[in-house]
């Protein structure tokens, strides 16, 4: 079974970056990553812990400074942005208003001690939106499209199950309209039937929205569900890079081999 | 009329301060006065009087002081409370300085918690105690954080505050020490006064000055400058009214304090400002 139905692709990516490395010491973060990131496009990025996939996507999305390489980004507008010749202020704005990013514990990603509907509205009112009403009509509005009731709204997070704090901060990230989201292992620690749902659920939100969206996990079985793509790391470094279907059932490389041999069959 | 005439104590310099720390504080508040709102730190002092009683008020007031200063201290809008009294008798003893607790007969006024009734004159200058400075605290832990906050003027997540007031209780419950943007810049702290004295912030011209000692933090608004409380456009900004006037005065424009005056939980609304209350009683009598 492949990912998502193809959306149109403009003809730049997204997000293009070069020879991005970290390193903290003399230790490898991640070491000459080249990423082309398209329109609508999934991106998924597996490998053990430890090889650089969290260091990664920190990186891509501005949380930490790499040590070389550039990233581009395609703004909605059009322009194309070097992210870190970019000023903070307007850094800072991009992540807000254009790009999302789901954390692997939610409650990094959540504010804990306010409502779900406030957790939702922040990023709104974050933008300017200064009119009570609205901002709490698409707080339950998002709240429905990730299928939380809508009379939990001003429940905290802290009385969700883990499943639908995972949920919230979807939403929470969505509601600006994003173009790029990056996902930290969304599925990390839930159980597999409240996984499934999430994982439809995703699917169903970046099909429609036409979102691009770079997705790290150490699960093959998310990364063929939701990745168009996918890129193997090890090490810090690019081992493979294809179609997810070609990658997983024809893989190239040894360390991809073992990974593919190593998932467990019911 | 008090302690003016009293001889002061000896072995101090004027106003108990020593005059390298006024100087510092002094580039303080010329700084603060000059990005209205902006907390610029200060090495604040340790002061006879422990944190939280003032100690940055206290020392605002001792580098702004002069001899023909005229002096009056006020506590939750009453002179006669231990904080003011205190306050008041420390400034006479070190400084010999005049003091009063009419409005209109001081130049200078320390306050806790209030913004006095009278309407504030040009000339004037009013010292606020404040406990916590920062404004964007509770959302933000971090201080280098909460700087870049600043700087970037983002401050668009104090709403999620408002917006659990009202989601939780209909409205705006914030009472007092309510947020503000001064001269459509600095998010401020307007220390823990009412947000009924949130108006009279607005335009005001007198000199408002802000000292936070635990904190070694000085902020200011220069006189006539815009001070906006926030709010949601389906939610505005409203203080607080009463259904009766004062029980003494009758004043129904002034702030009052709930008192309790027996066991079997009879209540009263008094002013909480003395000094205008009085002012209306002498006149009524008169």
């Amino acid at each position: 079974m492949s990912a998502l139905s193809a959306t149109p692709i403009d003809d730049l990516p997204v997000l293009s970056v070069r020879g991005l490395t970290k390193l903290y010491g003399t230790r490898v973060g991640c070491r000459d990553v080249d990423i082309e990131l398209w329109p609508g496009e999934v991106l998924g990025v597996v490998g053990e812990s430890g090889s650089g996939k969290t260091t990664l996507l920190d990186c891509l999305s501005a949380r930490l400074t790499p040590s070389a390489g550039t990233i581009h980004y395609q703004r909605r507008d059009g322009r194309v942005v070097e992210l870190f010749e970019l000023s903070e202020p307007a850094r800072r704005t991009l992540l807000r208003t254009e790009w999302g990013v789901v954390r692997q514990n939610p409650r990094d990603g959540l504010r804990l001690d306010v409502s779900a509907g406030a957790n939702v509205g922040e990023r709104l009112m974050a933008i300017g939106a200064r009119h009570y009403g609205d901002i709490r009509r698409e707080a339950v509005s998002w709240l429905g499209k990730v299928e939380i009731d809508g009379d939990r709204v001003d429940d905290r997070p802290t009385a969700f199950s883990g499943g639908m704090q995972q949920r919230l901060q979807i939403a929470r990230n969505l509601v600006t309209n994003p173009r790029l989201v990056f996902m930290d292992e969304p599925t990390g620690g839930l159980d597999v039937s409240v996984q499934a749902r999430l994982l439809d659920l995703i699917r169903g939100l970046v099909a429609n929205l036409g979102l691009s969206a770079i997705i790290v996990t150490h699960d093959l079985a998310v990364a063929r569900l939701l990745a168009h793509r996918l890129m193997v790391m090890r090490g810090g470094v690019v081992v493979e890079t294809g179609l997810t279907d070609q990658v997983l059932d024809d893989p190239q490389h040894a360390y991809t081999q073992l990974l593919v041999s190593s998932i467990l069959q019911v | 009329m008090s302690t003016a005439q009293q001889a002061g104590v000896t072995g101090y310099n004027f106003a108990y301060l020593d005059e390298q720390t006024k100087r510092m504080i002094r580039r303080s508040i010329l700084k603060a006065v000059a990005i209205p709102g902006y907390q610029v730190p200060f090495g604040s002092r340790e002061m006879p009087l422990p944190y939280g009683w003032g100690t940055g008020g206290i020392q605002v007031t001792a580098s702004v002081i002069g001899h023909d200063d005229v002096l009056k201290v006020i506590d939750q809008g009453a002179d006669d409370t231990t904080n003011a009294v205190s306050i008041r008798r420390f400034f006479a003893r070190t400084a010999g300085v005049a003091t009063t607790e009419r409005t209109v007969d001081a130049t200078l006024i320390q306050t806790r918690h209030r913004i006095p009734e009278t309407p504030l004159t040009a000339g004037q200058i009013i010292v606020y105690q404040v406990p916590i400075p920062e404004p964007l605290r509770w959302l933000e832990p971090r201080e280098t954080e909460t700087r870049i906050m600043h700087a970037l003027k983002e401050y668009g997540s104090m709403h999620v505050r408002f917006y659990e007031d009202i989601a939780h209780h209909g409205r705006i419950v914030t009472t007092y020490d309510y947020p503000v943007l001064v001269n459509d810049r600095y998010l401020m702290r307007p220390s823990p006064i009412p947000k009924f004295d949130n108006p009279k912030m607005h335009m005001n011209p007198a000199l408002q000055l802000f000292g936070a000692g635990r904190e070694k933090r000085i902020y200011a608004v220069p006189p006539f400058t815009k001070v906006k409380s926030l709010d949601f456009e389906d939610h505005p900004f409203a203080i607080e009214s009463w259904d009766q006037g004062c029980a003494l005065c009758g004043s129904h424009d002034s702030y009052l304090d709930e008192v309790i005056t027996d066991d079997q939980g009879t209540r009263m609304f008094v002013c909480s400002d003395t000094d205008y209350c009085h002012d209306r009683l002498a006149e009524t009598q008169a």
